[in-house]
């Protein structure tokens, strides 16, 4: 049984000041966690049009299906909170505040695809991350609510390690890296076996879900982005940081969130590091996963004062550093970019330079065992468009009269990939 | 009918591939094999077949045309 709500928010509750919410408030609050047997609680997952928040949008119903549908009672659930993206703090704000929200989510998952093993795959950097979740995962074994093995995974804190195929590659003892598909998750994932990767805000969503039901969810958002969205708010805003919006709010309602920009603003990048450039004039209006992708749900204000091309450039260098270099045109592709666009913010390039960025853009597209490279193609691809009057100007006078110095961080990682 | 596939992973561009069936087979700029997607016709596979036993990596696959691209 089903109980209607008032409300759905996966923030609602104490401050997320106050720390990790207890087993014990949790369940004050919430009440237990409610069975749905036999897998069905997949139906109502679908019926509220659950999708994937960790960057692709997958309907959470279609992976959990697949999965129900090869498991012998032997499928492994796996909450991806590997948050490797540098813009991006929603799902550490979740792990850390709302730990037994996302738990409920996994043991859900676990009983809605016959699983017998459910991860917590996490960042090795997130010290705070990984004890929330090891402190929720021994209240709820001290309270008898683990009915199944639940374990805490840590992997190496890189770009591509957050890709669900590189998580199970690091659960089978490999290197955090993706592999080639098929076969997919479902079809021979952890130990061999079908494992459903979600994304813990999904989870949090399905633990919600499982108590409010469908329309629960739906009451808040919009047709093609119901429930809630957890968005982080960067770069040129008055309060950076996580805001709940509903789904298919607009680009101008999530910069209200953050209080606001604190200059003139020029662009937007939606999306995180495999999101996309949006002029400002042409943003406001934009629904959060309608109109554009949410991806990983970083949203960043970029002012008029910084050289989007030098921003740009250090965004695609970081993403270049970050290739698992399995692939050659990922490899090659990416640190030619990377180059070429670093001259071209510097004032070194020419015009057939840009012709180059063009022809390697449609070279590389679609070429990678996973979608890093087409992620960074996107992001080069709308900013050369976005910032067009600024590389003109590079490429005529060497340097706009713009402070080159990133505004967003492009940090240089160096860690082991196992 | 049947298309060709490469596994990103396994190739490291010995561009045998593109030698033996440059129809359908290009290179990029750092030499790795741009596959076109299109359906091979009987004359064509019989090429592609030579081109998928010369890869050294074995990273060239002929694939029924119903299969996923990724």
């Amino acid at each position: 049984m089903i109980a209607p709500a008032a409300t759905q928010r996966l923030l609602d509750g104490p401050p997320p000041s106050a720390g990790p919410e207890s087993l014990a408030a949790h369940l004050a609050r919430l009440g237990p966690r409610p069975r749905h047997p036999g897998g069905s609680l997949i139906e109502v997952i679908d019926r509220a049009e659950l999708r994937g928040r960790g960057g692709a949008a997958y309907p959470a119903a279609g992976k959990w299906a697949a999965t129900r549908q090869r498991s012998r009672g032997n499928a492994v659930v796996v909450a991806n909170g590997a948050e490797v993206e540098p813009l991006s703090a929603k799902d550490r704000l979740l792990m850390t505040t709302r730990p037994h929200l996302v738990l409920d989510g996994l043991l859900v998952a676990a009983e809605a695809v016959a699983a017998e093993r459910a991860v917590l795959y996490i960042s090795r950097a997130d010290d705070d991350v990984g004890a929330a979740l090891s402190a929720a995962i021994e209240e709820r074994r001290a309270a008898g609510d683990l009915p199944l093995p639940v374990s805490l995974a840590r992997a190496p804190h890189r770009y591509v390690a957050g890709e669900e195929t590189a998580a199970i590659a690091h659960l089978n003892g490999g290197a955090a890296r993706p592999t080639m598909v098929p076969p997919r998750p479902f079809e021979r994932g952890v130990d061999g076996r079908p494992t459903v990767v979600n994304n813990v805000e999904t989870l949090a969503h399905a633990a919600l879900i499982a108590r409010h039901g469908a329309d629960g969810h739906r009451r808040a958002g919009a047709d093609g982005a119901t429930g809630t969205t957890l968005v982080t708010m960067a770069g040129a805003i008055h309060s950076p940081g996580v805001y709940e919006l509903d789904g298919g709010s607009t680009v101008a309602q999530a910069v209200s969130a953050g209080g606001g920009a604190t200059a003139s603003v020029a662009a937007l990048l939606v999306g995180g590091y495999f999101g996309r450039w949006v002029a400002a004039d042409e943003a406001w209006d934009l629904r959060l996963g309608i109109d554009i992708p949410l991806g990983s749900g970083a949203i960043a204000v970029f002012p008029h004062g910084r050289c989007g091309v030098a921003q740009a450039a250090a965004i695609v260098r970081f993403l270049a550093r970050e290739s698992a270099r399995q692939c050659g045109p990922c490899e090659h592709g990416l640190a030619a970019l990377a180059a070429t666009t670093t001259q071209l913010a510097s004032g070194k390039a020419r015009p057939r330079d840009t012709e180059r960025l063009q022809r390697w853009i449609g070279q590389i597209a679609g070429r990678g065992a996973c979608h890093h490279p087409d992620g960074a193609l996107v992001l080069l691809s709308s900013a050369l468009r976005v910032f067009a009057g600024d590389v003109a100007t590079h490429l005529r006078k060497g340097r706009c009269d713009r402070d080159p110095t990133p505004l967003l961080p492009a940090p240089e990682w160096s860690g082991k990939r196992r | 009918m049947s298309r060709l596939r490469v596994n990103p992973i396994r190739c490291t561009g010995y561009q045998m591939c593109a030698e033996l069936l440059p129809e359908r087979i290009t290179l990029d700029d750092w030499g790795y094999p741009m596959l076109d997607g299109r359906p091979l016709s009987p004359h064509l596979v019989e090429l592609a077949r030579k081109a998928v036993a010369a890869c050294p990596t074995a990273a060239l696959r002929l694939v029924a045309e119903s299969e996923p691209t990724r």
